[in-house]
């Protein structure tokens, strides 16, 4: 599983993507937090860091696909998932390697935002006036949410050789699950039913853990759908004996 | 050590790709997997490695059923699958090194330089797989199923698209290691497993129809020996039927003649030299490995 993981992650530095990917993040965010007018906290006037992780799991909705496009589709392409099915890995090594080495690069392009939360503290008036366990839970949440993501492009990535398929899949189900289940949840006809629905959207949790309050329910909720969707993509890879 | 494959059958779909096939592949002896193309070569090598798994039957590599226990059959197995697929944009001494970390190999720097100087590819090592010819990218291939010292050796079509210079080279190196390992090759080239197959196993669409020793097959289809006269000159068939043969035109200037007896050879020259017929040359027809090929292939066809 090393193997596949120092692999992969070689791969996104040999290739650009990491680059691209952690500096589309960051620059896409920083704009929106410090310079664009709508959105920038210096006109706001309070220090909240609210716009990241607001913002970041729609940009996350375009960028994890786009990292994860890659895994399986390409090696389906191309063949060489016969090489690595082939050498000594069980098939859960070589999602878990690939899994991990997608989520390592989603939590460093994160890592570098904590620069904003010290120019937010020292901005702060008085210093250091800010809502540290609320931005403590929104980091956890933002980290599983991109857990998440990075499990559906890999499972998005498995059900195809075409990587703009898995692209187009991959963002769509981040996009269901993300805002789509709780959407649906909204429309008049549950009644009771749609406090249940807009459970298994991921926006209630992400919600629930954003406020500073790690709930055990809501990090269970994270890992299980990171666990759903790699067996999923077990059961995928597994469909071609 | 050995490769046992009993009873297998794969059905896709609709269609059986392999049918019921059966054989054995044994230690230092290099096995030659032969058949048409679409005929169930790579299928069943697939499903000895464990890529794919059989509709029925079981493979035993060393005893070991690969169904049953996959990863210990593919510590002990080297695989070149068809095609050849390499990570293209890793350097050759990088993707060798991750092959040798999949096989958790000890010692893997010193292992790769090895394997590069035993597969020649001394002068490519620094380069990036992508920037390799074909050939190269092959022994590369070579090199990746050989890292590990594997028992068992499954080469499919390894060498396809090669120079007549590198397969001669390929060939060398496949027969220096396959002194103390089993080693199933597959190919469509005939001349290949005369080269260097001791056994052959011949498939044609999924079905077994032959699995011999190479020896064993070439004499068994060249019962009834043939014999090519030719002769400088027209030289008239009758002298020959007269002293009971059936001569049969053979060229220019030139007959076969066939019979049941084993050796005619010694009365033909007694013949020629009692009427004084210029002979330039006088030789067994042997069916080559070809024809058998074509023959056994080409029956089920209908």
């Amino acid at each position: 599983m090393i193997s596949i993981f120092l692999k992969e992650v070689n791969e996104f530095l040999d290739s650009l993507i990491a680059y691209v990917v952690i500096g589309v993040f960051l620059i896409g965010i920083g704009l929106m937090m410090w310079v664009f007018p709508d959105t920038n906290i210096l006109d706001y006037g309070y220090a909240s860091m609210e716009p990241l992780f607001s913002l970041g799991p729609y940009v996350f909705m375009f960028l994890i696909p786009a990292i994860t496009m890659k895994s399986f589709a390409e090696e389906k392409r191309t063949g060489t998932i016969e090489l690595l099915q082939t050498l000594p890995f069980r098939d859960s090594q070589i999602i878990l390697g690939k899994f991990l080495a997608g989520f390592f690069l989603v939590f460093f392009s994160v890592l570098p935002t904590l620069i904003y939360y010290f120019s937010l503290s020292r901005l702060g008036n008085p210093v250091n006036n800010l809502d540290t366990p609320g931005i403590i839970g929104s980091y956890i949440g933002l980290i599983l949410l991109g857990g998440v993501f990075t499990a559906i492009g890999i499972l998005a990535s498995a059900l195809t050789n075409n990587q703009i398929v898995s692209f187009i899949l991959a963002a769509f189900i981040c996009f269901f699950f993300y805002s789509g289940i709780d959407a649906v949840a909204g429309i008049n006809v549950w009644s009771d039913w749609s406090y249940y629905i807009s459970e298994v959207g991921i926006l209630t949790h992400y919600a629930s853990i954003s406020r500073g309050l790690v709930d055990l329910k809501d990090v269970v909720y994270f890992l299980s759908m990171i666990t759903v969707m790699l067996m999923l993509t077990q059961l995928t890879l597994g469909l071609r004996k | 050590m050995s490769v046992s494959i009993q009873n297998l059958t794969k059905i896709f779909g609709e269609q059986k790709a392999v049918n019921n096939i059966s054989f054995e592949a044994k230690e230092g002896v290099i096995t030659g997997f032969l058949g048409p193309n679409g005929a169930g070569k790579s299928t069943t090598m697939k499903m000895a490695t464990g890529y794919i798994s059989p509709t029925s039957g079981t493979v035993l590599i060393n005893e070991i059923d690969v169904t049953r226990e996959p990863l210990k059959v593919k510590t002990i197995t080297g695989y070149l699958p068809e095609h050849n697929p390499l990570y293209l944009d890793m350097y050759v001494r990088e993707f060798l090194r991750f092959v040798a970390s999949a096989y958790g190999l000890k010692s893997s720097k010193k292992r790769v330089e090895e394997i590069i100087e035993l597969v020649g590819l001394q002068r490519e090592r620094s380069k990036r797989l992508s920037d390799l010819s074909k050939g190269y990218r092959q022994r590369v291939g070579l090199a990746k199923s050989l890292i590990h010292d594997p028992e068992v050796l499954i080469l499919d079509e390894p060498t396809s698209g090669l120079d007549p210079n590198q397969i001669l080279e390929i060939r060398q190196v496949i027969k220096n290691i396959s002194l103390d390992k089993t080693v199933i090759l597959s190919t469509h080239i005939m001349q290949e497993v005369e080269a260097i197959c001791d056994h052959v196993v011949i498939i044609d669409k999924g079905d077994l129809v032959a699995n011999d020793k190479l020896s064993v097959l070439k004499e068994g289809l060249n019962e009834g020996n043939g014999i090519i006269m030719e002769f400088e000159i027209p030289v008239d068939r009758k002298i020959f039927s007269e002293a009971g043969f059936e001569p049969v035109d053979f060229g220019k200037n030139a007959f076969l003649i066939e019979s049941d007896r084993s050796d005619l050879r010694a009365e033909l020259l007694r013949i020629t030299s009692e009427h004084d017929l210029p002979l330039v040359s006088l030789t067994k027809s042997q069916k080559s490995l070809e024809e058998i090929f074509h023959r056994l292939t080409q029956n089920t066809e209908a």
